[in-house]
């Protein structure tokens, strides 16, 4: 082995370009899939609160479907299975757009969608019943129940487990691998193969990876301290 | 919809045991096999990190601390790349795909399930602790004579969600070869060549279909926990006139 050389990779430009091509297309998979996620997670979650009971039902089935299936296989079914189904103008557009990121930022955040729009409703549901009740005596309609009384302790209640999931989309982003976006795990492996500096390449992804985690739960706390309810345990 | 059940018609041996007489076993068992593997390999390591980490040394609290940070912040597949080259440096030989794979699980679920462990301790009421103590328990004794068992028992749901979880995470051994169900699938896949589609959905419903039911079981547990539980509180309520904290909800990372 080798000694211990970061800056044999790291000065040497092609490998520094792989990895910060790498290090984009991560951040790039992991926003564009949180952004899908979240929206999907609200629709979920406005979608079950409704009283009608088929659609609570679908909703059950997609979280379910979407919480028991590993995400590779799902990531799998989508880039495999479903974009051969498409048609076959789509399937074009997409070839030609890198169809392996755009499909796994769907696959990744319709999967991560389940776990959002759960976390939302438990925080939803931990708020006592006495709180609605309340404000509907003191004269709010429904919206302004939710608005004023029920969404702003719902949120703050979900922020923890909001944050823990986020994470684990971030780190389920290097699963795109697999199916060839050419992410960080990817840019590393090639950077391996080529240089031979296994341990290297490997703590440098490590680092980076521990870096935007550590951020990602830094920042969520920061927001759960900041507008924390005085008063509230 | 009729391939689905010609695929499944040619391929369920493949798909349940991969090619085993005459190969590696593969498929379902073998998914199965390295998750109760990885799980229970994974549960004294869990204890002795989360003893760690609630320990009064900072010496042992420290590195816990910075392992379970460090597992947690890192993707699961890049510890299986880190195991798949540093495990045959340290011992000197070759490993299979399934030991690179077992090895990595022990230390990825061990760091979760730590935290599992640890929630679980430090939700019991500090009275028991005190009590321990009081007796003549040492920090060690109470731990095991008294927190432990309490603290396993109402974590058996999570742990059980930790176990659901392990299944799922067996699938990234199909990025260093290992014969488990998402290879079979894969296998199968390369040989058809034209019914991507229905190849994967089988592989995602059979994958559904075991962890639903597991799923079941533990909120069937849960209840069950939960309910034996608040029967003990309300007992003790009732004897001496003071209430107990309701009992927490052991968050699943």
């Amino acid at each position: 082995m080798k000694d211990f050389d970061l800056l044999a990779i790291l000065l040497k430009p092609e490998f520094g370009a792989m990895l910060w091509h790498g290090l984009q297309e991560t951040l790039k998979i992991a926003a564009g899939s949180w952004l899908l996620a979240m929206a999907m997670a609200v629709v979920l979650l406005v979608v079950r609160l409704t009283p009608n009971r088929l659609a609570e039902r679908v909703v059950a089935g997609y979280v379910s479907y979407h919480r028991n299936v590993p995400t590779l296989v799902q990531l799998m079914l989508w880039y495999f299975g479903i974009f051969s189904l498409l048609p076959d103008a789509l399937q074009g557009w997409l070839s030609v757009h890198s169809a392996e990121t755009i499909l796994s930022i769907v696959a990744l955040g319709l999967c991560q969608a389940a776990y959002f729009s759960e976390d939302m409703r438990s925080g939803l549901r931990s708020i006592p019943a006495g709180q609605a009740e309340a404000a509907r005596a003191l004269g709010h309609g429904y919206i302004g129940s939710m608005r004023h009384v029920m969404l702003p302790q719902a949120i703050r209640n979900a922020v923890p487990a909001l944050v823990n999931h986020s994470v684990s989309l971030f780190k389920n982003s290097s699963l795109a691998m697999a199916i060839g976006v050419a992410e960080l795990t990817h840019a590393v492996k090639e950077i391996e193969s080529q240089s031979f500096r296994t341990f290297e390449a490997y703590s440098m992804a490590t680092v980076l990876y521990l870096v935007c985690s550590l951020l990602i739960m830094a920042v969520g706390g920061w927001l759960s301290r900041r507008y924390r309810i005085v008063g509230a345990r | 919809m009729f391939s689905v059940y010609e695929i499944l018609r040619d391929n369920w041996l493949l798909l349940l045991i991969g090619q085993y007489p005459s190969g590696p076993l593969g498929g379902i068992v073998a998914t199965l096999i390295l998750s109760v593997l990885g799980i229970v390999l994974a549960f004294p390591l869990s204890v002795l990190l989360a003893l760690a980490r609630l320990s009064p040394w900072r010496l042992l609290r420290w590195p816990a601390t910075v392992l379970v940070y460090v597992v947690r912040g890192v993707p699961l597949l890049m510890v299986i790349l880190w195991v798949y080259f540093l495990v045959p440096i340290l011992i000197g030989r070759d490993v299979s795909g399934f030991t690179t794979m077992l090895c990595t699980l022990v230390i990825y679920e061990g760091a979760y399930l730590s935290e599992v462990v640890r929630a679980g301790i430090q939700a019991l009421p500090k009275g028991q602790t005190e009590a321990a103590r009081a007796l003549g328990h040492s920090h060690l004794g109470t731990m095991w004579f008294v927190i432990l068992p309490q603290a396993l028992y109402n974590m058996l749901p999570s742990m059980l969600s930790q176990f659901i979880s392990t299944i799922k995470e067996t699938t990234l051994g199909y990025v260093i070869n290992v014969q488990e169900l998402t290879f079979a699938a894969n296998q199968i896949n390369n040989q058809l060549l034209t019914k991507p589609f229905q190849v994967f959905f089988i592989l995602a419903m059979t994958y559904y279909v075991v962890c639903f039911s597991l799923t079941q079981l533990a909120l069937w547990l849960e209840r069950r926990v939960a309910h034996k539980r608040l029967g003990a509180a309300a007992v003790k309520t009732s004897e001496d006139g003071v209430s107990l904290p309701p009992p927490p909800v052991v968050v699943n990372p």
